[in-house]
């Protein structure tokens, strides 16, 4: 009984380390995949691509690591703006999904940052938290 | 033994059925009404829209031509970016042939102005003879959307409407829908394209 006591938490801290360090792959991240697929797939595309000069990419997006704060309020609020993704220039708008929870919109900057080729690390949910207290 | 026999020959078919060139032939999609004994299929009626330049497109900016039909509006949260995005796909494949064009009518026709649209496509990188982007009066183009959409939609009391439908649908020389896709659906648009080879190759021969 001992030994399964301890295989069942020694199971349960891989799978916990796995899934900070992103050793599983796109598997780490299937809620966010989920919540990807429902509110931004249709204009960032299944693969991340954007589109044209209209909507920028997520996928190699060089604009993930250098607002990394900003994130957590782009994806609630939206963004209209004119930004800079990979030296290209964007100026259109982005609606917000009001809806998305703390835990949403963490389970969902960690599906972005590490789709795709991205290895841009991990958020936890006390960053995210603190970020959205600060939206404008 | 009998299992293997079936097993290679089921195999052997399909390589048969693959390596095959494409024969069939697109049906003529629609209405049709039967006049002194003929059968009629009913056709897309006149129109007259304005593009992206500031001028006016009507079925004779498509005379030898066949053409891909869509409806979309420029701030749609929805599926439209995921349609454009395979719209692009067409465009590039026929960008150089002067016999494909495609036709975007707007539905926002309040806020998708000429200058709008233009903008549109310029970010989009598009442009004519490949694709035009109409505007027009709002009736017009919710008429038309019914001439297209009723003859392509089999249940046209489907939930979301048209509008939402994301459908690229094609249309013939003459006037008639030959085919029609899901925009958004990736692989249905490859099938879609090869309707577009079929068809050129019955309308204008083989290159
Ligand atoms: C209606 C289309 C649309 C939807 C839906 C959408 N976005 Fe965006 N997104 C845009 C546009 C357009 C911009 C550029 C805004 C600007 O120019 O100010 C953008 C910018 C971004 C950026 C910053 C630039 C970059 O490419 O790195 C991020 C990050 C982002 N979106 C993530 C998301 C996420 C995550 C979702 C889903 C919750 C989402 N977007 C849903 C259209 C959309």
């Amino acid at each position: 009984m001992n030994s399964f006591k301890t295989s069942l938490s020694l199971a349960l801290a891989l799978s916990v380390s796995l899934w900070f360090s992103g050793g599983c792959g796109q598997n780490t991240f299937r809620e966010g995949e989920r919540l990807y697929k429902t509110h931004c797939a249709n204009c960032h595309m299944d693969d991340g691509i954007g589109l044209s000069a209209l909507i920028p990419p997520l996928a190699g997006s060089d604009y993930l690591n250098k607002h990394r704060e900003q994130l957590p309020c782009i994806l609630r609020y939206g963004l209209s703006d004119t930004i800079f993704v990979n030296g290209k220039m964007y100026a259109e708008k982005m609606p917000g999904v009001p809806t998305l929870s703390e835990i949403h919109i963490t389970n969902l900057l960690n599906f972005i940052n590490n789709s795709w080729g991205n290895r841009n690390g991990v958020y936890r949910l006390e960053e995210v938290r603190a970020a959205l207290e600060k939206c404008q | 033994m009998k299992h293997f026999i079936f097993t290679i020959f089921t195999l052997f078919a399909l390589i048969l059925a693959c390596t095959e060139p494409d024969k069939r032939v697109l049906p003529i999609l629609g209405e049709r009404d039967l006049v002194n004994g003929d059968t009629v299929y009913r056709s897309v009626p006149d129109f007259s829209f304005v593009d992206q330049d500031s001028q006016i497109v009507t079925n004779a900016s498509f005379k030898d031509k066949i053409y891909v039909v869509d409806f979309f509006f420029i701030h749609c949260p929805t599926i439209c970016p995921k349609v454009k995005a395979n719209g692009l796909r067409i465009y590039q494949k026929y960008k150089n042939d002067p016999r494909v064009a495609l036709l975007s009518h707007s539905i926002d026709v309040k806020n998708d102005t000429v200058a709008a649209l233009k903008r549109h496509a310029q970010k989009l990188g598009v442009g004519k003879p490949g694709w035009y982007l109409v505007t027009g009066d709002h009736d017009a183009i919710y008429g038309i959307a019914d001439d297209y959409f009723s003859v392509a939609v089999e249940n046209p009391d489907a939930p979301g409407g048209f509008d939402h439908s994301g459908r690229l649908i094609l249309v013939d020389r003459n006037r008639h829908v030959r085919s029609f896709c899901d925009g958004t659906d990736a692989a249905d648009v490859d099938r879609f394209m090869q309707d577009i080879d079929i068809l050129l190759a019955e309308q204008f021969g083989t290159r």
